[in-house]
């Protein structure tokens, strides 16, 4: 547990019926990192859906991506708007742009880079922080050498 | 074409009136009363009678429902009752907007928009529900767990950083937009910031809340309410107050910018950018023509970036724009936030900018513009969905 990013108390995610989303975390549980993508006209999207904003259709897969991508944007959180973050504070949020899932966005934190050194641009490759006792598996960022 | 389904000039504000301002927690009466008292006095600062009053706008989820209000404040035959959904302050000129609209289309004659905020009694906007649960559901479920839970860290820290990246943003800029927020409350005794200056070196060293955004980049919390009554032209001439027309308004919600975990298509802009050509299209206006403008300071970096979205200058030009005074009273070239706005005078969701426009065109703002005839008012820049309106003489 104690080199799991953020200490305990989170809040840690539930799968809502409401938008058929249950494919991505059980897919974080096996350590793949999936994006919804429509079976009819490809369009990916996230976060998940029921239907698919360009062709309305309600049919999609759960594809598997490389779990790559550069960071598109990031910030390093001083503030601590959680009472579980209170002694974590400063911690790094980033967005990154994966490399193969039409310009599909996810928001994480980049577990081995301290703040100074992340930049937009940069590579890096998701990686799986497991939560046994909850029943859930995180989608985290290590950075990728090129 | 559509000129007879416009409501462009067809209605006017003739009341506003306003509760005093307070940090979040000072008010002991409840915000039910607020919102009570902000129509009243709007009500009066009309004329009118609260008989006369028949529709009841508001916007934000507000907790002061319209019939509980219109209960307790005696109105007789309420005709017209509207929430807009969603979109935190993004919602205020379209409260006022829809209340436009049931006016032009008859279902009401006098109809009041409000907005009551006690934070003290109930806790901050947009802390969201991740702060009081253990397990999260629906897009926050793919942002709270990562840390990334409240309106500054999802709508504005790093579409900020973005920009900085792609057009060379700086600090500064964001600066110069607290510094006139502060340069104007200095005059505006009601502000919360009154006798508190900010100087730019003040600004640069205050503490990160969420590293680009400083501390004085964000709005304040606060407790009060504020009100408008509007009514058509026609009757607006019977008055006594001088009559503020609704020259345009516009409200929406661009293709995919509520995507989840931040996959709107673009980023660094507020959801502004589909709803300005809009607006400047019922005005018949363009931001040439804007004499004073008031643009919601949830969060610096979206102030900057609805300047642009607005076409005061290009996409990415925001930065050299604020610069050298430009959005300063009394001498710059498009004075904002005459009151002190979200930053210094108070966070009333906005509303109090509403307010503020109205003053403009009456010639009884603190930071008075000379002559000002064109008064713009944007809600809520980087929410879904946003709004604004334009004000004239």
């Amino acid at each position: 547990m104690a080199d799991q990013f953020f200490p305990p108390g989170m809040p840690l995610p539930a799968s809502d019926p409401s938008s058929e989303d249950a494919g991505f975390w059980e897919a974080c549980g096996r350590h793949e990192l999936v994006v919804q993508r429509c079976t009819d006209c490809g369009t990916f999207r996230h976060t998940p859906e029921v239907i698919c904003y360009k062709c309305l259709s309600f049919n999609y897969e759960w594809h598997r991506v490389s779990g790559k991508g550069r960071i598109y944007s990031h910030m390093n959180v001083v503030y601590p708007t959680h009472p579980a973050l209170r002694e974590r504070v400063p911690y790094n949020a980033i967005l990154v742009e994966l490399e193969d899932a039409q310009g599909i966005r996810m928001v994480g934190n980049l577990v081995d880079c301290s703040y100074e050194d992340i930049h937009i641009g940069m590579p890096v490759e998701v990686c799986f922080e497991d939560h046994p006792d909850k029943d859930v598996t995180l989608p985290l960022w290590k950075r990728l050498d090129q | 074409m559509a000129e007879e389904f416009s409501i462009k000039d067809k209605v006017c504000v003739v009341g506003i009136g306003e509760t005093e301002f307070t940090k979040a927690g000072v008010i002991t009466r409840s915000e039910f009363q607020l919102a009570c008292e902000a129509i009243v006095k709007a009500v009066d600062d009309a004329g009118l009678k609260m008989t006369d009053i028949n529709g009841i706008c508001s916007y934000a989820n507000d907790r002061n429902e319209a019939v509980r209000l219109a209960t307790a404040l005696g109105i007789p035959d309420l005709a017209f009752s509207n929430m807009q959904w969603s979109g935190g302050g993004g919602g205020g000129s379209a409260s006022v907007a829809n209340a436009c609209a049931a006016i032009v289309a008859g279902y009401a004659k006098n109809v009041v928009a409000f907005r009551a905020l006690a934070q003290g009694q109930f806790g901050r906007f947009g802390q969201g529900l991740a702060a009081r649960s253990d397990r999260i559901t629906g897009q926050a479920a793919y942002t709270a767990p990562f840390g990334v839970m409240t309106a500054g860290q999802n709508l504005a820290a790093m579409p900020a950083r973005r920009h900085m990246h792609e057009f060379g943003t700086k600090h500064e800029h964001f600066g110069a937009i607290s510094m006139a927020s502060y340069k104007h409350a200095q005059r505006n005794p009601r502000a919360i910031m009154y006798g508190r200056p900010l100087t730019m070196e003040t600004y640069l060293n205050s503490r990160w809340i969420a590293e680009p955004l400083h501390l004085f980049d964000c709005c304040l919390e606060n407790d009060g309410a504020a009100a408008a009554v509007l009514t058509s032209a026609e009757r607006a001439k019977d008055l006594k107050p001088r009559p503020v027309y609704i020259m345009a308004a516009a409200q929406g919600n661009g293709f995919r910018y509520g995507a989840g975990a931040h996959n709107g298509p673009n980023y660094v802009t507020t959801n502004h950018d589909v709803v300005a050509p809009r607006l400047w299209q019922m005005a018949g206006i363009g931001p040439q023509d804007v004499d004073v403008a008031q643009f919601y300071e949830n969060f610096t970096p979206l102030v900057l970036m609805s300047i642009e979205d607005y076409g005061f200058c290009k996409k990415g030009e925001g930065g050299p724009f604020v610069e050298g005074g430009r959005i300063e009273w009394p001498d710059g070239e498009l004075p904002i936030n005459t009151s002190g706005g979200n930053l210094a005078e108070a966070y009333i969701h906005g509303f109090e900018l509403i307010t503020e426009g109205v003053r403009q065109v009456r010639g009884t703002s603190n930071c008075q513009v000379k002559d000002a005839e064109i008064s713009l008012v944007v809600s809520g820049p980087g929410v879904t969905p946003v709004s604004s309106l334009i004000l004239r003489r």
